[in-house]
């Protein structure tokens, strides 16, 4: 058995040039050959990668993708997520239990399957849906379970299992996102202009960066390509992973050209002939069709050396697969992550523009916003402008989830009220709104005239519906769950303070708490916010502070008159001590 | 004025500073001090600990990492920082097991000198009581990963400064630990009790054996000045 690892091992390592950072890359391969990743595995890479043993497993520890362990030759990841939790996960859970005979977490006897749960694995407009190794299987019932069960103990294909579907769930498709597109036609446009006037397009429609954080586009650009380095890089960001967004993928789907287009434009603007796409572990089953796109990119000569003809300009675009982590999608981590890192947030200055992936200048945009380059090159910036607000240019694409009879993605022009999307979708009785996931707010009908814009309610496009009967407390409750699982853990405030949070909000949630605990919660949740170093931590608090402001009733409801309630119940507690007495 | 320097101010004190200097280096050279445990001087910061948060221009940033600019104006000891600090320091010890009368570091730890010093009593958050490791494996040094506050100086001095890469970080979020360069223990390292790394730990979570109590308790580091008494006071005299 030694031996054989270490040959599978030195033939991975050498596949990828023993270069230590593509140790994602080898860590995956590994893992897929071998299972999980030994001491022995995480020595051998480190021996064959010229780097310690500690750091490959500061890496391979980070991510959740990665078992130390041994595991089922199939492992079946059940996404728990909010979402999901509504759609009915736990019967699902349950059901997978009994058919297996074995606990989450676990593995059957046979060494055949493991059963985990996962983070949003962006699917919530499906829900529930679980991946088994690395295809999805949508919209499951308890009845699915046994023959499910079967087809992988049996070890047939499971992408012919009529569950294996993921839809697109396109509900409204718009003029810049989702339409249709002649590829290459912005890139053709684009070479005829010089990258000052590339730039210069980018200012007129006001682009603002689509992850979230809303960046002006044509500023980013700019000040990459002013960046001096030995080679500049482009990474698009396709690793959504905040709970209930799922329109990265559907573009990825639907019309990766207008990425790939969009890269290409950066690469020749700032001067760069590398492109890498970061790629969510989740969504690996998209990379056969991902590069396949690529492949065709190529012949048709919109990739690779001389493009469009152009003596030249060369310029690759690379997929990293990546092996879960939500808090990659900051793209500090992100990169720290394609480097062959865990991902832990880089302090800034200096920002990635300056010095990003492998020290050199580097722009990182998000799917969407390389959607909106294309458009914006294939007809003007001015074109683009006219849509949206004054603040928020454009379009946005919005996963829709939760309680509605429409899930789905709509691309819908910033400005747009909560109360006209609620319409569209099918749930004007809907009692609370969280726009922009966990990390964004939640809100209820009293704003339900806000608009969905940078300078009102901003979203990276997560928007999930509650119902009116829905506990929202309970689903904050799990959105707290949510980030103490990804906090990376580099900070104290956001590493303890996330753990520290949902002990808390449990007290108050059970019934174990008065008004002044609840402003004791109130201000960890101001110091996680104010002390923690990336918008991690910044904004774990805000599915607490929202509702607080927002249902300021629900709380009141459960907490205790006076100003202190005993944690410990002495009766309770004396129990064990009574009965001891008894049975001397 | 040089051109090599910038004018900041702290709490409304105008002090020069050199340019590419981080606020707590132009702090410290000014005789301000600034809370801090995960930085030291010789090693390149990292903002694991966040005491060091101060308000730029309003904005909170880890005075440890965030490089001097020109007209900087930097609130340091407010009390609504020093209350987030008092918070994130119980968090510290909420995290780890820190029994202090019984700690052979009491005195001379930098956690509950701080702790003194911005006035902390005792947590009043609730404890996790995660479970960790002690690893006893070297004949000369040992971890006490319970009084672990990760703040990974002997991580950064072992590689940069003994160039041995012992220690790293393994796991995430609450999960996350010390680890070291081995497959079981400490006792398969290169670690040797004369390393830097050995010395820089601010608990009593890396410590040398068969030494104790060699400076009784009273003549220790932080008995009868707080910690950063030293950087106050070498600006004044």
């Amino acid at each position: 058995m030694p031996k054989e690892t270490t040959a599978v091992i030195e033939q991975i390592a050498h596949q990828f040039e023993n270069d230590p950072t593509r140790l994602m890359d080898v860590a995956r391969a590994v893992h897929g050959r071998l299972g999980h990743l030994s001491e022995l595995s995480i020595g051998l890479i480190a021996k064959n990668l010229g780097i310690h043993r500690a750091q490959v497993r500061d890496m391979v520890s980070f991510y959740a993708f990665f078992s130390r362990s041994p595991q089922g030759k199939n492992v079946i990841r059940i996404c728990t997520a909010v979402v999901e939790k509504m759609k009915g996960v736990d019967a699902l859970i349950e059901a997978f239990e009994k058919e297996l005979g074995i606990f989450l977490g676990e593995t059957t006897n046979d060494g055949k399957v493991t059963l985990e749960k996962a983070s949003c694995i962006g699917l919530s407009d499906q829900a529930p849906s679980v991946l088994v190794n690395d295809i999805a299987l949508t919209q499951l019932t308890p009845e699915d379970v046994p023959g499910i069960v079967a087809a992988i103990r049996s070890g047939g294909e499971l992408d012919t299992l009529p569950q294996a579907r993921v839809r697109k769930n396109i509900r409204q498709s718009g003029p810049i996102l989702l339409g249709p597109y002649d590829s290459g036609a912005a890139l053709r446009n684009a070479i005829r202009k010089t990258p000052e006037e590339i730039i210069a397009e980018l200012y007129a429609s006001r682009l603002r960066g689509c992850g979230g954080a809303g960046f002006p586009a044509a500023s980013k650009w700019e000040k990459c390509r002013n960046s001096p380095g030995q080679s500049h890089y482009v990474i698009c960001n396709a690793d959504e992973g905040e709970p209930g967004t799922f329109k990265d993928r559907v573009i990825l789907m639907e019309n990766p050209e207008l990425v790939f287009d969009g890269m290409i434009i950066a690469g020749f603007t700032i001067g760069a002939k590398e492109g890498l796409i970061y790629l969510r572990g989740e969504y690996d089953y998209l990379r056969g069709d991902l590069e396949r796109s690529l492949a065709n990119q190529r012949q048709l000569g919109l990739l690779g050396h001389h493009i469009c003809g152009m003596e030249g300009f060369d310029f690759d675009i690379r997929i990293q697969a990546a092996a879960g982590a939500y808090i990659c999608g900051e793209e500090s981590a992100l990169i720290e992550s394609l480097e062959g890192k865990r991902g832990a947030p880089r302090d800034r200055p200096p920002f990635p523009v300056e010095r990003g992936y492998k020290e050199q200048p580097t722009l990182v945009n998000n799917v969407e916003t390389f959607v909106g380059v294309s458009r914006i090159l294939e007809n003007g910036g001015e074109w683009f402008s006219r849509f949206g607000t004054e603040l928020s240019k454009g379009t946005k694409l919005l996963s829709i989830s939760g309680d509605c009879r429409l899930p789905g993605v709509y691309e819908v022009e910033y400005g747009i009220t909560v109360a006209k999307l609620l319409q569209q979708v099918g749930a004007e009785d809907a009692k609370a709104v969280q726009i922009g996931g966990p990390a964004g707010r939640c809100i209820g009908p009293k704003d339900y005239l806000r608009k969905i814009a940078f300078e009102d309610l901003p979203t990276g496009g997560s928007i999930i519906i509650f119902g009116p009967d829905r506990d929202l407390l309970e689903y904050m409750y799990q959105f707290g769950e949510f980030f103490a699982e990804e906090s990376c853990g580099w900070c104290v405030p956001c590493r303890v303070g996330t753990t520290l949070l949902l002990k808390e909000l449990r007290e108050v949630l059970d019934g174990h708490a008065t008004h002044s605990e609840l402003a004791a919660l109130k201000k960890l949740c101001g110091t996680i916010k104010t002390m923690s170093q990336c918008g991690l931590g910044q904004t774990a608090p805000n599915p607490i502070l929202s509702t607080i402001e927002q249902f300021p009733e629900l709380y009141e409801a459960r907490l205790q008159k006076g100003d202190y309630y005993p944690r410990l119940d002495l009766q309770e507690a004396m129990k064990a001590g009574r009965a001891c007495r008894i049975s001397t | 004025m040089s051109e090599n320097t910038v004018t900041i101010t702290i709490d409304s004190k105008k002090i020069q500073a050199k340019v590419g200097q981080r606020i707590i280096q132009a702090a410290d050279d000014a005789g301000i001090y600034i809370p801090r445990l995960c930085h030291q001087k010789d090693l390149p910061p990292r903002g694991h600990c966040r005491l060091c948060v101060v308000k730029v221009d309003g904005r909170p940033r880890s005075a440890c990492t965030i490089p001097v600019e020109e007209g900087m104006a930097i609130e340091n000891d407010t009390e609504e920082l020093n209350a987030h600090r008092r918070m994130v320091l119980e968090m510290m010890f909420v995290e780890g097991n820190h029994f202090c009368p019984s700690c052979e570091a009491s005195g001379n730890c930098e956690l509950q000198a701080e702790g003194y010093r911005l006035g902390m009593i005792t947590p009043t958050l609730p404890y996790i009581e995660v479970h960790r490791e002690v690893d006893a494996t070297h004949p000369d040094v040992f971890i006490n990963r319970d009084l672990c506050i990760l703040c990974g100086r002997c991580v950064r001095a072992s590689a940069l400064q003994d160039g041995k890469t012992v220690f790293a970080f393994e796991g995430r979020g609450i999960h996350k630990v010390i680890t070291v360069n081995a497959e079981h223990g400490l006792g398969e390292t290169t670690m040797d009790v004369a390393d830097e790394a050995a010395r820089v730990c601010p608990t009593g979570c890396l410590r040398t054996k068969r030494v104790g109590y060699s400076i009784p308790i009273g003549q220790r580091a932080y008995d009868h000045t707080p910690i950063g008494s030293e950087i106050e006071c070498a600006k004044s005299s």
